[in-house]
């Protein structure tokens, strides 16, 4: 099998040909205990599955969400089965991502 | 006062939009509440439109739909690192009226759509999110909405809330989505000269190329790409199973998969110069027939993504949408003309007709298909490098004879499957797609 090496991407440029309407102070996914990202998940893997990159792993092993750049596909939420530590619910109507193009 | 409606449709895609559509044409009163600004605002899809779904129900859309391009040549490429095997296929019969499918801009595509709703009579509300339904009970009633005096009731509650199926999910009709059961694909929409397109492609005008890819570009995962022309872009996306870039050993993220799929030699020159105006992802339910939930209950229907009907093999989802949505619209319109309840015996009539129709069949047919994938990556890299290989091997003119080419050639495969191994995967091929 052929492993490519993969190139480093900026995704806050791709983020920034979006149009978004977001709803300051009211973030539509929450983690729900940080602590449990921090201490009891080894792989993380919200913050290299998010294609949005909205998930950041700390250099403490915490784990910060920004749901600015959501695209709202809800994988955060499906990937986080062991620990179902993402609350998870779609922005106020009118709020987040409107795609231009979809 | 209490608001009420005969019906109220959830989510305003293809499927929410077909199933509005049909019940505001019988002449009930429909309420569609949509949470994007428009509708289309919040969706994604490649996108392809098969016409014939359509066709069901707006027989004369082509007059003011809005189509990029009329599809007339497909290529399956298989990809290595450097190289990919093509097989296309392109015919002057799909350049005959009426046209068999187009490539489509979803955004715009749905706020058209939602036009013939509105033309229809159904009341579209846009910029609502839908939080719960309103149970009586273990019958649906109607829907809280997040706005003030936001409940609304109906005789029956049409769920076409997409791929996350958030409302049957709280109201515990179905638990969580399983990641192995959804792939996530993200896209870019490249914007160039349609004469660019039309040369790069070897189209005419309002002449259209769909490329889908397998192999190296998915990092061992199970997935697909696809590179399709539009009038003046090329939208080029590329999905995996959301269990597989959960699990992915390189921790790949979808972004780098697109970013690196998009500087693969083949790919390149095609998009070349593109301008880039917008980044998507979503999730596809490619769980298939084994995947799909209950659909009808006391008051309630499933249609399109939320209820997982999407043909993954054939790149089908929105025609699959459209039909569910039709069908469970055209369920209430009859059982309501013969008076009976809207209980779940009732509505029961829906998933039976799905049942007999192209979409629970097409599904049945590929029932297999997802566990064997799954568990046999090597359709999705061992294979796509040994045929690339064994191209090259055979095409490179070096002075070896052919036989002895031929022989390297089938030794690569018995080295990397074994002869046993080969069979095997031909067999598990074939129950996969039979």
């Amino acid at each position: 099998m052929s492993t490519a090496t993969f190139p480093i991407v900026n995704v806050e440029e791709k983020l920034f040909q979006n149009r978004y309407r977001v709803d300051h102070g009211r973030p539509h996914i929450q983690i729900k205990d940080a602590r449990i990202c921090q201490s009891q998940c080894e792989n993380k893997a919200c913050t290299f599955v998010c294609p949005a990159s909205c998930y950041k792993a700390e250099g403490n092993g915490a784990v910060t969400l920004i749901t600015d750049g959501c695209l709202e596909c809800g994988s955060c939420r499906i990937i986080c089965t062991e620990h179902e530590n993402v609350a998870w619910e779609y922005p106020r109507g009118g709020h987040g991502v409107l795609f231009k193009f979809g | 006062m209490k608001e009420k409606f005969d019906a109220i449709v959830v989510g305003a895609g293809p499927a929410g939009n077909a199933a509005a559509y049909t019940l505001a044409k019988a002449g009930l009163s429909v309420l569609q509440i949509e949470r994007g600004e428009y509708p289309g605002s919040k969706n994604v899809q490649g996108a392809i439109l098969y016409s014939d779904a359509l066709e069901k129900m707006i027989p004369d859309f082509r007059e003011d739909a809005p189509l990029e391009r009329h599809v007339i040549e497909q290529r399956q490429w298989v990809l290595s690192k450097d190289s990919y095997v093509g097989a296309h296929y392109r015919s002057d019969a799909f350049n005959h009226e009426p046209y068999n499918r187009y490539t489509i801009i979803r955004a715009q595509f749905d706020k058209w759509f939602s036009s013939k709703v509105r033309e229809a009579g159904a009341l579209v509300i846009c910029e609502t999110t839908v939080d719960h339904l309103i149970m009586d009970g273990e019958q649906v009633v109607g829907v809280q909405c997040d706005r003030e005096h936001g409940d609304v009731y109906a005789d029956v509650v049409i769920l076409a809330d997409g791929v996350n199926s958030v409302l049957a999910r709280k109201a515990g009709f179905h638990g969580e989505i399983e990641a192995a059961n959804v792939a996530l694909a993200v896209k870019e929409i490249l914007f160039m000269p349609e004469e660019t397109i039309q040369e790069r492609f070897n189209i005419g005008e309002e002449e259209g190329v769909v490329i889908e890819m397998i192999g190296s570009i998915t990092d061992g995962m199970m997935g697909t790409g696809f590179l399709y022309t539009n009038k003046e872009s090329l939208t080029i996306g590329v999905g995996c199973m959301l269990s597989d870039f959960k699990t992915s050993p390189n921790r790949t993220s979808p972004y780098a998969m697109l970013e690196q799929m998009k500087r693969h030699p083949s790919i390149a020159p095609l998009i070349a110069g593109g301008e880039m105006k917008e980044y998507c992802a979503h999730l596809i339910p490619e769980g298939g027939y084994r995947a799909v939930p209950k659909v009808a209950g006391n008051g309630w229907m499933i249609a399109g993504d939320s209820g997982g009907f999407v043909n993954a093999v054939h790149r089908e989802g929105s025609n699959l949408a459209m039909t569910t949505g039709r069908v469970a619209a055209e369920t209430y319109i009859e059982a309501r003309a013969a008076g009976k309840p809207m209980t779940e015996a009732t509505l029961r009539a829906y998933p039976e007709k799905l049942k007999n129709s192209f979409v629970m069949k097409d599904l049945h047919k590929y029932r297999d298909m997802p566990q064997i994938f799954h568990h046999n990556k090597q359709f999705f890299t061992t294979y796509p490098d040994l045929v690339n290989d064994a191209a090259r091997t055979m095409l490179t003119v070096d002075g070896v004879d052919k036989k002895t080419k031929e022989k390297a050639v089938m030794s690569s495969f018995r080295k990397a499957r074994g002869l046993p191994g080969m069979f095997g995967d031909a067999f598990k091929f074939w129950r996969a797609v039979r």
